[in-house]
Parts: C-alpha cells; sequence; structure tokens
C-alpha cells in the first residue's frame, strides 16, 4: 500500500508534466518549439548505436579520464596538504584562488598547451574538478578527531594502515561533497570543452544542430544530456549510499541522543 | 599564540600567493614554459594594467556584475517562493520530488543551445543559464530548512491556533533562514560560474566575452589579466557571502537564543 | 614495573605559560591495580597522556620495565573517556577490536581467536557485526576495554572510562575491570574522578592535588581481593578509607585556594 503510494507520488507529476507538454506542443507550428511527438521521433532517429558510439562514448571516456584523475590527485594532495600544518597555510589562499576562477576559462588557457585533442579535454576537466575535491579532503583531515588519532597512534595503528584506515575514512564524508561539485563540474566541462573545440562528443553534436538548425534533434541532445546527468548523479547517490552507510547511521544514532 | 613557533597563517599564505607569482614569472623565463603559452607574471600584471585603464574593460565588468546580480535575484526569488509553498504542504512535497531530483543534475550548459536560439547572444541567454542554476540551489536549500521545522513549535502554533500565514511568518520562515542563507552563497558563485560561462560560449556581453575575445587575438597576456580578474572576482564573491552569512546567521542565533531563555 | 619520575608539563601558548603538572613521582609495581584520584582539572588527563607516550613532557621521564617512554609502547593498551570517539564508527566492533592486532602482525587465526574471546570476556558475544553507534554508551565502552584486552597489553591505562555511562551500567563496568584484572594479571593504572570508585578498584590510591599537580598522598587499600558492590561498599573499612582520600582531595583543594 505505501510502496504503491509511493510509486504514484513519484510518477504522478513527471507523467503529468510530460502529458501536458506532448499535448500542448502537439500541432505547434512554432519552430523553436516543435511538437514533443517530432522530438521524440527525432530522438530514436538521432542516437543509434552507431552515434552513440561515435559521439557518446568519446565523450563518457574523456569525462571518466578526467574526472578520475581528478579524484586520484585532490585526495592524494589534499591528504598531503591536510596533513601538514604548515603547507596547508602557505597553499590555502592559492588554492581557494583557483576554485574560485570560473572553471570554463581554463578552456581557452589549456588549448595553448594541449591543443584541441582529447588530452586538452581531459586536463580541462581535471583542472575543474580537482578543486573542490582537494579543498574538501584538506578540510576533512583537518577535522579529524583528536581521540581518534590518539587512539591510533596508542594502538600502534601507524604509516599507511593510518592514513588508509582511519584518515580517509573519517575524512570520507567531507570528500564525498566535494566529489558531488566535482561531478556537476565534469560534466560542465565536458560540454563546454567539446562546444569549443572538437570533431565529435556530445556537446559538439548538439552546437551542431543548433548551427544547422536542426531543432528537434538539437531538443532531443538536450534531453540526452539531461538523462545523462540524471543518470550520473543518481550512480553517485548510489555509490555514496553505499560507502557511507556507516556515517548516516552515525547521524540518526547522535539524533536520537540528542 | 602558537603563530609565534609555527608561523603565521596570514604571513604563510601572502608567501604562498607570493611563490605563486613568482613560479609563474620564472617558468617562462626560464625557458621551461613557453612564453607564448605563459607569460610571466610581470607581464600578465602590466597587461592587466593596460585593460584597468580602459573604458572597454569597466563595460565588461559591469556587463557581467549586471548578469550575475539580476540572475541571482530572479533565481532566489523564485527558489524562495517555491521552496516555502513545496516545502509547507506534505503533499506537494511529495509530489515534486522525484521532478526535483530529475530536473536538478540536469547540466545548464545543456541550456545553451536553446539559450542561443531564443535570445541569441543578448542578456537573456545569459539569464536563462544562470536562472536554471542557481534556482535548484536556493531551492533544495529552502526545503531542507522547512523540512527542519521543530516538530513541537510547528504543534505549538497550530495548538495556538495561528492562521496559515503566522505559520509561515514566525515558525517556518525564522527555522529556514540560515538555509536560505546557505542556498544564496553556493547559488552566488554557480550564477558567477555562469555568467562567464554564458559570454564565453555564447558570446553574451561582458568578461568571458573579453577572454574569448583575447584568445582569438592572440593576447595571451591580456587573457591571463582577465582570468585573474574572474578569479578575483570569485575569491571577492565567496568572501562577501560568507562573511554576510556569519553576521546574519550570528544575528540570527542571538535573537534565537534571547527566545530560548 | 611503571615509573613516573619528576614528571612536569607546561603548556606555553605564545607568552603565556600554563603548569599543568609539578612534579609528579610514583610507581605501579607489576600486576597491580592504582588508582589515581584528584579534583576536577588537576590535569589527570594530561598526565595520562605523558605516561602513554601521547604526550612529550617538559621534563621528568616514564619508565615502562626500565626503559624510557617516549611514544606509545608497544605492550601498553589505553581505554579512553570518549568511548564514541575512540571507536571507529566507520567499522564495525570485529574490526575496531582486530585493526590493533593486524597492525602487530598478529596471525589471522589467532587473531579470530582474540577477538572472540576478548568480546566474550566483556560480555558482548555475538555483536562482532554491530557498528559501535548501533550500541548503547555502556556496551561502546565495552567494546573499548575488549580492544584493549585483545592487545594482550601487559600495562593498561584507563582514562575516566565510566565518567560518560549511567550508575547502574558503571557498577557493571567497575566489576568488570576487576575480575579482567584478576584473571590476565596486567598492570592497570585508572585515573577517576570518582573518590568512591577509586577505593572500589583499587589496589592502591594514588591522591593528586590541584593543578599544578604533585602527589598529595598514597594509600593501600587493605580490604579483602573479593569485593562486591553492596558489601564492600558498605564495609566500615570501607567508608574509612573514603573518608581518608575525601580528607586529602579536600586539603588538596584548600592548599590552592591560599
Amino acid at each position: 500500500m505505501t510502496v504503491l503510494r509511493k510509486v504514484l507520488f513519484a510518477l504522478a507529476l513527471p507523467v503529468v508534466l510530460f502529458a501536458g507538454w506532448f499535448w500542448l506542443s502537439d500541432g505547434s507550428e512554432s519552430f523553436y518549439s516543435p511538437p514533443l511527438r517530432t522530438i521524440l521521433t527525432a530522438f530514436a532517429d538521432t542516437w543509434q548505436p552507431e552515434r552513440l558510439r561515435a559521439d557518446v562514448a568519446p565523450s563518457l571516456l574523456r569525462l571518466l579520464a578526467g574526472y578520475l584523475l581528478a579524484v586520484v590527485i585532490g585526495i592524494g594532495l589534499g591528504m598531503a596538504v591536510g596533513l601538514n600544518r604548515r603547507l596547508r597555510a602557505v597553499l590555502e589562499p592559492v588554492l581557494e584562488f583557483f576554485r574560485a576562477i570560473p572553471p570554463p576559462v581554463l578552456v581557452p588557457v589549456i588549448m595553448l598547451f594541449a591543443g584541441i585533442g582529447d588530452g586538452m579535454k581531459v586536463i580541462v576537466i581535471v583542472f575543474g574538478c580537482v578543486w573542490p575535491i582537494l579543498l574538501n579532503t584538506v578540510e576533512g583531515v583537518r577535522a579529524t578527531d583528536s581521540v581518534v588519532l590518539d587512539t591510533a597512534r596508542a594502538y600502534g595503528v601507524t604509516g599507511p594502515a593510518r592514513l588508509t584506515r582511519v584518515i580517509l575514512p573519517s575524512a570520507s564524508p567531507q570528500i564525498a561533497a566535494g566529489l558531488r561539485q566535482a561531478l556537476s563540474i565534469a560534466i560542465i566541462l565536458m560540454v563546454i570543452s567539446e562546444m569549443f573545440a572538437s570533431s565529435n562528443g556530445l556537446g559538439f553534436t548538439i552546437v551542431q544542430f543548433q548551427r544547422s538548425f536542426a531543432i528537434p534533434e538539437m531538443w532531443s541532445g538536450i534531453i540526452l544530456l539531461g538523462l545523462l546527468g540524471f543518470t550520473l548523479s543518481l550512480l553517485f547517490r548510489l555509490a555514496e549510499r553505499r560507502a557511507l552507510r556507516w556515517y548516516e547511521g552515525l547521524r540518526a544514532a547522535r539524533r536520537r541522543a540528542g | 599564540m602558537t603563530s609565534a613557533r609555527r608561523g603565521n597563517p596570514v604571513l604563510l599564505g601572502l608567501a604562498g600567493l607570493a611563490g605563486l607569482l613568482l613560479i609563474v614569472e620564472l617558468l617562462p623565463r626560464l625557458g621551461l614554459v613557453n612564453e607564448r603559452f605563459l607569460p610571466p607574471t610581470s607581464r600578465i600584471v602590466a597587461a592587466l594594467a593596460d585593460e584597468v585603464s580602459t573604458a572597454a574593460f569597466w563595460r565588461s565588468l559591469g556587463d557581467t556584475l549586471y548578469a550575475w546580480a539580476l540572475g541571482l535575484v530572479l533565481a532566489v526569488l523564485a527558489g524562495v517562493l517555491a521552496g516555502l509553498v513545496i516545502g509547507s504542504v506534505p503533499v506537494l512535497r511529495e509530489l515534486t520530488a522525484s521532478t526535483v531530483e530529475f530536473l536538478r543534475p540536469i547540466p545548464s550548459v545543456a541550456l545553451i543551445p536553446l539559450a542561443v536560439l531564443l535570445y541569441g547572444t543578448e542578456l537573456g541567454s545569459t539569464l536563462l543559464l544562470i536562472c536554471y542554476a542557481a534556482f535548484w540551489q536556493v531551492l533544495i536549500q529552502v526545503l531542507y530548512g522547512v523540512a527542519d521545522v521543530d516538530p513541537v513549535a510547528e504543534e505549538t502554533a497550530r495548538s495556538f491556533r495561528f492562521s496559515s500565514w503566522g505559520r509561515v511568518r514566525h515558525v517556518l520562515w525564522p527555522t529556514a533562514l540560515p538555509y536560505v542563507f546557505t542556498g544564496v552563497r553556493l547559488a552566488a558563485s554557480v550564477a558567477l560560474v555562469l555568467a562567464i560561462t554564458a559570454e564565453l560560449v555564447i558570446g553574451a556581453p561582458g568578461l568571458g566575452k573579453e577572454i574569448a575575445t583575447a584568445q582569438n587575438s592572440d593576447a595571451v597576456a591580456t587573457m591571463y589579466a582577465l582570468i585573474v580578474v574572474t578569479g578575483a572576482l570569485g575569491v571577492v564573491i565567496n568572501l562577501l557571502t560568507r562573511t554576510g552569512e556569519r553576521r546574519l546567521l550570528a544575528w540570527h542565533q542571538s535573537v534565537r537564543g534571547e527566545v530560548a531563555t | 614495573m611503571l615509573e613516573v619520575k619528576g614528571l612536569r608539563k607546561v603548556y606555553s601558548s605564545g607568552s603565556r605559560e600554563v603548569e599543568a603538572l609539578r612534579d609528579l613521582t610514583f610507581t605501579v609495581d607489576n600486576g597491580d591495580l592504582v588508582c589515581l584520584v584528584g579534583p576536577s582539572g588537576c590535569g589527570k588527563t594530561t598526565l595520562l597522556r605523558c605516561v602513554s607516550g601521547l604526550l612529550t613532557p617538559t621534563s621528568g621521564e616514564v619508565r615502562l620495565g626500565g626503559s624510557p617512554v617516549t611514544g606509545p609502547p608497544p605492550g601498553m593498551a589505553v581505554v579512553f573517556q570518549e568511548y564514541g570517539r575512540s571507536l571507529f564508527p566507520w567499522m564495525s566492533v570485529r574490526a575496531n577490536v582486530e585493526l590493533p592486532l593486524k597492525q602487530k602482525k598478529v596471525a589471522r587465526a589467532r587473531r579470530k581467536e582474540l577477538v572472540e574471546s576478548s568480546l566474550d570476556a566483556v560480555g558482548l558475544t555475538g555483536t562482532a557485526d554491530a557498528y559501535p553507534w548501533q550500541l548503547s554508551g555502556g556496551m561502546q565502552q565495552r567494546v573499548a576495554i575488549a580492544r584493549a584486552v585483545a592487545y594482550e597489553p601487559e600495562t593498561l591505562l584507563m582514562d575516566e572510562p565510566f565518567a560518560a555511562v549511567d550508575a547502574q551500567t558503571r557498577a557493571d563496568l567497575e566489576d568488570l575491570v576487576r575480575a579482567l584484572w584478576q584473571r590476565l594479571k596486567v598492570t592497570v593504572l585508572f585515573v577517576t574522578h570518582d573518590i568512591d570508585e577509586a577505593v572500589y578498584l583499587g589496589r592502591r590510591v594514588v591522591m593528586l592535588s590541584s593543578s599544578p599537580t604533585v602527589v598529595q598522598d598514597e594509600l593501600v587499600v587493605d580490604l579483602p581481593a573479593e569485593r562486591d558492590q553492596l558489601h564492600t561498599r558498605a564495609d566500615p573499612k570501607f567508608i574509612e578509607l573514603r573518608t581518608r582520600v575525601y580528607e586529602q582531595i579536600q586539603l588538596a583543594k584548600k592548599t590552592v585556594q591560599k
């Protein structure tokens, strides 16, 4: 009963909106907002497996490569900076400055160094994503509970085990917040870098449709990007919930106690 | 203070910034990086000085700030209003949850082609992107805030037969306020990113467009100078919203403290 | 044997100096159970952190089995007051108890045995897979004790371990500590601010003055080795001892005020 109710509530508005769009746009003569029926037909025609392979796969691969590199670099450097008080004091303003630069302006800079190939796009994504991960890691590491650190020392938990079993998990909720921010930046940069200079990819294709006034196809591209953003954030949330199950439980336990 | 032994964090931070400037000066001078890709600090500073003396620079800065502020205000108004309405009616919250979760992660840059078709290179393009991106930041925070309302306070208000408006005014709004500020702070930085992005990619007037122009005309030092300006703008916005949030929340806490005692 | 000689600890921050410990000298014989008791704020925790090697004293020294303590020594386990922060919330009870053993390179089979027997010993059979925050406060402190017991220490330091649990649980845990001490023949140094607890638990009680701390007095608790909450606490001898300790602590407070 409650499950049914939940499903009903979750689906009701999307169905209404979709039906409303479909119905209102049906027979639309407007050049810019073609009937949803046309857009859906265009979607099916446009995003054939061949196109997915040629345009969507490269985008996703660049996104994945850039994001993963940023994760490794961000967490690694963040741990180093977070564990060293002096280094942190020296670097914090510099890092804050880099984080404050709107990531898309990196595209023209990195084009100078790395041309317009895949390398450029991956570097752009790394450069844009790394700051929130890095700064959140620094913050998380810095906030490690002093009793936790004392306990680890007293029981001889030192060296690599101290990093991987104590400090990293303790900072992980904060790191996850940085990873989530970085994911949306990564998607934005994937699209922007392809809009700037590319011969394939989702961003490139959508801009091509717009420039050639293939409006239904353009709309279908926007919808595909939306679906992509939604799916990636859903996957992230699932992974996060799994990895931080202990944190949710701890918080719930504290709320009950408090 | 421990600063005597461990070094003053402000001085160390300044040393870090000085170090960055020095590295950028030395890398091209020593030939480690091609000067055409990364001009030395001194050339960037000179370019910045040139820019600052032109009227065009200030006009662009003004355009960017105008788009940023207008987009932010619109997004905050829409976000707060929608958040309070949706948040205070349980059925609405349940009905919209899935839609919000679906629409929120859609990257705002997906709307770039649409914005271009609708508004071309006008201000409207920039505003559409800013509003879309910033709206969700505010909405989500307001929803959190409304959900955070203490059930006891809510029941007290009900038992004293507060009107709906009274409940919103005296229970809902004060609880949600700190979250609204957080939303505004997040939205402010997102709005700047989108303002610059729209100008850069679409060519709407502003600093972003100037960066694109500098890139196209191979004025590399000018391009770096403008990027530094956008970064500084970001830092200033962060600092202002953070201090503003702290001030207003301190006020809020003290008021709550008074009520509580 | 644990020897503390002329221990002094001065905290300095900028030009301000705070003398927490002035001059502490006492010894704990192998297999003894010594309670340190003192008025609140008398630097008990500072002392314990110096003894456990987590804090470097300003002057004086701590020796364990003849060799000076410069960092956490291998044969020593610590039970902290803040059990909620000392147990790692991202690990199950089992992993919490097992991590120090892994660091000691104890073989897997032996680790399993130690984890199980120590959880049995503290009365927590069958909770190995729970997370610490799923347990009550008293049970969490039992996990912390199990972790210490599994470590097979020669010396066990306990820093006001029962200050944050309710009275009923506290009595149970006191008896648990007595029982474990008798069975495992470890040397125990137990810090508390509770005079009754010190007299009930200890074979010797060392009384500390207010900060800056010196040893105020020492006494041997000549109560029978078999103690229980009901009869021991009603024993005239117990009342006489606790009165003496109480008087000394009051005296210590007055001396400082002059």
